[in-house]
């Protein structure tokens, strides 16, 4: 059995990222609630700087492994090392705590409070020292435009200034490993988008990312690998590598004319394979299209079809995630 | 445990008690209306025709005293439970939890934030009631009334008992309820068992005297250690994270 036994990962994958420092590490972790599994046998590694997706529908355990590795709940079997400190024992815990930053699912910020005063607790509550805590707390707010409400209370904010305050709460400490828990689900496109742009400048300045998200497109453009779990981890890898190792390919064929007649006729002539009428021709599945394409225009022109382009279309990443998802 | 690390949690708890006017004003009203309210009674009632009996004033007056114990013990369990609830409504308690604070900490902190300013409003309501009713009592009895030991248990150990009481059960009906109307509700039973010792000694069944002011302070002692550990066992992030609704 390899150390870290994943479906669909490469072994050079491993050796990509245990070739870097590895700032979180997980084998076999396990939680339960009673004697249902959220998490199974969850075994990964990601290395500092790296943009990690983890996709995966809902109750599919990412939120619950979130919270074992920002040491917020208690695992049930497997280990899990967070830069180096195991999850599990309370002083360990504790410095977990101490270098990660968390962006829950739900920003849960004091409504009552202004934007200065909740960076300003959550600083000292990670014993930042004052000098360095406001200079960081007026960087953090005017880099995401709300140094002029820093005195508002955050009750008068919209949903993405709300998400920008809770994101400037999970790095007012300067967290190297960041945690965010599906930052950009429920926000306008323009809001999502100003978070994403924060995400991709925290990425350039070297912080490692564990993105939970429902956003395949989002997951795509923002991370450097993704993992897909479904309660147990079912594949991990770059999102082009995941596409490329997806067995389908398809072949628009597109045509003067088609009818249900040539569209039998072509099935018959390719048949086992999956022909599907498309707004302009066929659609044809082939497992090697360099192979099989020549069959295909063939097989359309011996029935009568006049041909006037052949498209490769690889799986898209929502194709993937589909596919695995549903098992 | 780091009490500074709790202090922090209890000045946030303070800051947000502070924009919450409901709660400040309920805090501010109780000991107002003791401190000031009851003089009043008493001044108008003294006023009128043959007024109150020399001999019956110190038991009125150590009556009175006992407000101050009805006011310690429903006043906090509104704080903590919406300091609880509130957070639990938010939704602010996992980034709470994400720092690196024990549960015994922040607990501590928000326990403060629920103990201190009920016990510091009722303290100076205490001030502001003796001067007045001293003023009173020099005409009517010759002698001023206050301090006298039974408002010295009353208000160095039955009060804060009483608070930490409060604080404790606002603590335990928090893991329970999922609003703060629930909470405060429930947590307004707490003034029962004081009602029925206030009831107790004005007929007669349990007089006032400082050894049965003792008595209740040890009653009180107990179940706090208890309520304690049972409020600790209910503070654990893995429940509050997976169980709390």
């Amino acid at each position: 059995m390899p150390p870290f036994g994943t479906a669909g990962e490469p072994l050079s994958e491993f050796r990509g990222v245990r070739d870097r420092t590895v700032v979180i590490d997980t084998e076999h972790l396990t939680k339960r609630f009673g004697g249902q599994a959220a998490v199974e046998d969850l075994s990964l590694l990601v290395a500092a700087g790296e943009v990690f997706g983890f996709l995966g529908p809902n109750g599919a355990g990412k939120t619950t492994t979130v919270r074992m590795l920002a040491g917020l709940i208690s695992k049930t079997s497997g280990s899990a090392r967070i830069a180096g400190h195991e999850v599990g024992p309370e002083d360990s815990a504790l410095e977990i705590r101490r270098i990660v930053g968390l962006l829950p699912e739900n920003v849960g910020l004091y409504e009552a409070l202004s934007p200065y005063q909740i960076l300003d607790f959550f600083g000292q509550m990670y014993d930042c020292p004052d000098g360095p805590r406001r200079a960081n707390i007026e960087r953090l707010l005017r880099l995401f435009d709300l140094w002029e409400l820093k005195d508002r209370p955050v009750a008068t904010f919209s949903k993405g200034m709300k998400q920008k305050v809770a994101l400037a709460r999970a790095l007012v400490h300067d967290p190297k490993l960041l945690f965010l828990d599906e930052p950009t689900a429920n926000l306008d496109p323009e809001a999502a988008k100003t978070v994403r742009d924060c995400i991709l400048a925290l990425k350039k300045e070297g912080r490692t990312i564990f993105l939970t998200t429902h956003n395949l497109d989002e997951a795509q453009r923002i991370c450097d690998r993704v993992a897909i779990l479904r309660t147990r981890l079912l594949t991990v890898g770059a999102p082009d590598q995941l596409r490329a190792s997806l067995s389908g390919h398809r072949t628009q064929v597109r045509l003067e004319r088609t009818d249900d007649t040539l569209l039998h006729q072509v099935r018959e002539r390719l048949s086992p394979r999956r022909v599907e009428r498309s707004a302009e021709g066929f659609v044809v599945e082939v497992e090697d299209p360099d192979r099989e394409n020549p069959e295909v225009v063939r097989a359309i022109v011996e029935a009568g079809g006049r041909v006037r382009s052949v498209t490769e279309v690889g799986p898209s990443f929502e194709d993937v995630y589909l596919k695995l998802v549903r098992g | 445990m780091r009490v500074a690390k709790a202090w922090i949690v209890a000045k946030k708890e303070l800051a947000v008690l502070r924009k919450t006017k409901s709660v400040l004003y309920s805090v501010l009203a109780f000991p107002l209306f003791v401190a000031v309210g009851l003089p009043l009674v008493v001044m108008a009632a003294g006023g009128r025709g043959p007024g109150i009996p020399a001999s019956v004033l110190p038991v009125l007056l150590d009556s009175f005293s006992f407000f101050f114990i009805i006011g310690t013990a429903a006043l906090p369990v509104t704080i903590a439970s919406y300091s609880l609830v509130g957070e639990k409504v938010e939704r602010s308690l996992e980034p709470l939890l994400a720092t690196p604070a024990t549960d015994s900490e922040i607990l501590l902190g928000k326990g403060l934030a629920a103990f201190l300013p009920p016990i510091v409003s009722t303290y100076a309501g205490s001030v502001v009631f003796m001067a007045l009713m001293d003023k009173f009592t020099i005409a009517k009895l010759g002698y001023p009334y206050f301090p006298n030991p039974t408002i010295a248990i009353i208000l160095i150990a039955i009060a804060p008992l009483a608070c930490l009481l409060s604080v404790e059960s606002g603590i335990v009906i928090s893991s329970l309820v999922s609003d703060i109307r629930s909470a405060q509700q429930v947590g307004g039973l707490m003034i029962l068992p004081f009602a029925a010792i206030y009831v107790a000694s004005e007929i007669g069944l349990l007089p006032l005297t400082w050894l049965n002011l003792l008595a209740i302070s040890g009653v009180l002692l107990v179940v706090d250690l208890l309520l304690y550990l049972v409020s600790r066992a209910t503070f654990r992030r893995d429940d509050i994270l997976t169980r709390w609704k």
